[in-house]
């Protein structure tokens, strides 16, 4: 009876991984052709001298990527990545709690602002590049309007080497902060209602709750929207392709455009192709290392 | 003790008032740009220059949307309609199939598929750009719109795998046994029991994978060329070289690209929010 028993056991434990694999395989094939295979490929290709056309691949080892140890180019885009993420996590986050913490207290009056505020997540990275590339014109833009109201003249932001990078970052504000927003609603519903009223009947006005409550609940909230807010950083493409290219000279070049541009543009693919290895080794990495510091501190409530 | 609290009121008065004054400049600059684009795009070439661009338009004219619409904007609608609607069919298929086993069955390689597909999620779509490019090529797929579903499936398979195994794991195991007891095998459990108690989680991934889908831009820009066979993203391009001095005109053109967008926040304000801010479970 016992062995019955177990051959039965073992029987059922087959059927459900034959259905496992059944389920799987989709997600399995499909991430093998285009995100596994593709990374591979792309490491292949970084050790060729290659125009992307011509079936004369030259294999030339790891000259790309000594080349990219030094290209300066490739670091001050790198740096410049680094400039956009700290900069959106000091001003998108807190920004977007600040928002997501009136609406919170406001209550119901607060809606259209909220459905004001949310208006910039409609429109696509391309639009918004667009929009602005014209609405920051140095001719007819919002900003040099606005200077002229005051007497002043013409402002070019995106033509100047020295602000190109910081209006970059601005639009990006402007684009994602009220995705940080809707983020922090989000945390405080986790926050319930009784945590609140515990607090008022305690005697805690809106700022004790706000600072000794509210914040301690939402950090994990904050935290993985530190998170996506860096990963999202490092691959940052659509918006400053659109807005800048990446100019003026490489004042707002970021790893992604650089990538594109020798890939596509000056079709040099093996170096291209070690470019996007740098930038998803560099990305990984980083994104390791801020698992580890996040997870290692693991606080609870 | 009266003057106590009313010297509270008064402060908690004043920093209302100091909030509520922030909250509008906040929307002030969340406004402006979109007001100069819809303002914008109803004047005419000359009119914008010289009337200045806070100045409203002289008359409601469409004549920049019907020369936009005169393009080729139709046939980018179109495009992106149907890319959109076979990826997400696909994409959301192949999620909940994989989201199945991953929250509910046991078996030995669970956690490592599972931690694979997640750690997916943060890597840079720009490393598959090149090979997915040669791909489409001897595939001879560039330069059609079926040369994006396949990437758009793929990089929104692991958020949509993470999002809905945590939404399935909450079904109560009960239903289940229920089921096998009254003799479902596990593939008639996904679809008769599973899959109709994801509802939610699905539409809202849709949603939120949907405005992904919608406004993607790289895959389009590298793996279409021609207009006609370009999405909506990326339609600005062909008036950008005809019209670049006409910003009235690149301004009714992003004005149309954006308005399927409104007209869906409009009709479906809380679920859109609700959908975008799906990624906002822990990560």
């Amino acid at each position: 009876m016992k062995k019955g028993e177990i051959s039965l056991a073992k029987k059922r434990q087959r059927d459900t991984n034959r259905v496992a694999a059944i389920f799987l395989a989709p997600v399995v094939i499909c991430l093998v052709i285009y995100i596994f295979y593709p990374i591979i490929e792309t490491f292949r290709t970084s050790l060729l001298n290659w125009n992307g056309i011509s079936a004369n691949q030259e294999f030339i080892g790891l000259d790309n990527w000594a080349k990219l140890l030094q290209d300066g180019k490739f670091w001050t885009a790198f740096f410049n990545n680094i400039k956009i993420m700290i900069l959106s996590i000091i001003i998108q986050i807190p920004l977007g709690l600040a928002m997501a913490t009136f609406v919170e207290f406001a209550g119901k009056k607060s809606t259209i602002f909220k459905i004001v505020w949310f208006i910039p997540m409609l429109m696509s990275s391309v639009a918004i590049g667009f929009l602005f590339t014209y609405a920051l014109a140095t001719n007819g833009g919002i900003i040099s309007s606005i200077s002229q109201l005051f007497g002043g003249g013409n402002i070019d932001l995106l033509g100047n080497p020295k602000t190109a990078l910081y209006t970059v970052i601005g639009v990006v504000a402007w684009q994602f902060t009220p995705f940080y927003m809707v983020y922090c609603v989000a945390g405080y519903t986790n926050v319930s209602e009784e945590v609140y009223e515990a607090s008022v009947i305690d005697g805690a006005n809106k700022r004790q709750y706000f600072f000794h409550i509210a914040l301690p609940l939402l950090k994990p909230t904050l935290k993985s929207a530190a998170v996506l807010s860096m990963v999202g950083s490092l691959k940052y493409f659509d918006l400053v392709y659109v807005m800048t290219g990446g100019g003026p000279g490489d004042s707002t070049e970021l790893m992604a455009t650089y990538m594109y541009k020798l890939s596509f543009a000056q079709f040099n693919m093996g170096y291209g192709s070690a470019v996007a290895g740098g930038m998803f080794l560099l990305i990984s990495l980083i994104s390791l290392l801020t698992m580890k510091v996040l997870n290692g501190k693991k606080e609870d409530y | 003790m009266e003057q106590e609290y009313r010297k509270n009121r008064i402060k908690s008065r004043i920093s209302w008032v100091i909030a509520t004054i922030l909250a509008v400049f906040a929307a002030v600059v969340a406004i402006t740009p979109f007001i100069f684009m819809v303002m914008n795009s109803f004047k005419d070439k000359f009119e914008m220059l010289t009337k200045g661009v806070f100045a409203l338009p002289a008359k409601l004219d469409f004549s920049n949307y019907q020369e936009v619409i005169q393009g080729n904007f139709f046939k980018y609608f179109l495009n992106s309609v149907i890319v959109l609607f076979v990826s997400l069919a696909v994409l959301l298929i192949i999620s909940a199939f994989a989201s199945y086993p991953l929250s509910r069955f046991k078996f030995k390689l669970n956690g490592f598929v599972y931690a694979v597909i997640v750690a997916c999620m943060s890597i840079p779509v720009h490393i598959t750009l090149i090979p997915i490019f040669k791909m489409s090529q001897s595939m001879h797929l560039y330069d059609s719109i079926w040369a994006l579903i396949g990437p758009y499936v793929a990089i929104n398979i692991p958020i949509s795998v993470f999002i809905l195994t945590s939404f399935m794991e909450q079904i109560p195991k009960e239903i289940e046994e229920a089921a096998t007891i009254d003799g479902c095998g596990k593939i008639r459990i996904f679809f008769s029991v599973i899959l109709p108690m994801a509802k939610p989680g699905l539409s809202t991934l849709a949603i939120y994978n949907g405005v992904n889908i919608w406004n993607e831009f790289i895959f389009g820009y590298t793996l279409t060329q021609s207009q006609p066979n370009r999405t909506l993203p990326l339609a600005v391009w062909e008036f950008q070289g005809q019209y670049s001095m006409n910003t009235p005109m690149i301004m009714a053109v992003l004005t149309l690209t954006v308005l399927p967008m409104i007209i869906m926040f409009i009709f479906a304000q809380d679920k859109l929010i609700k959908g975008m801010a799906a990624g906002a479970v822990k990560g």
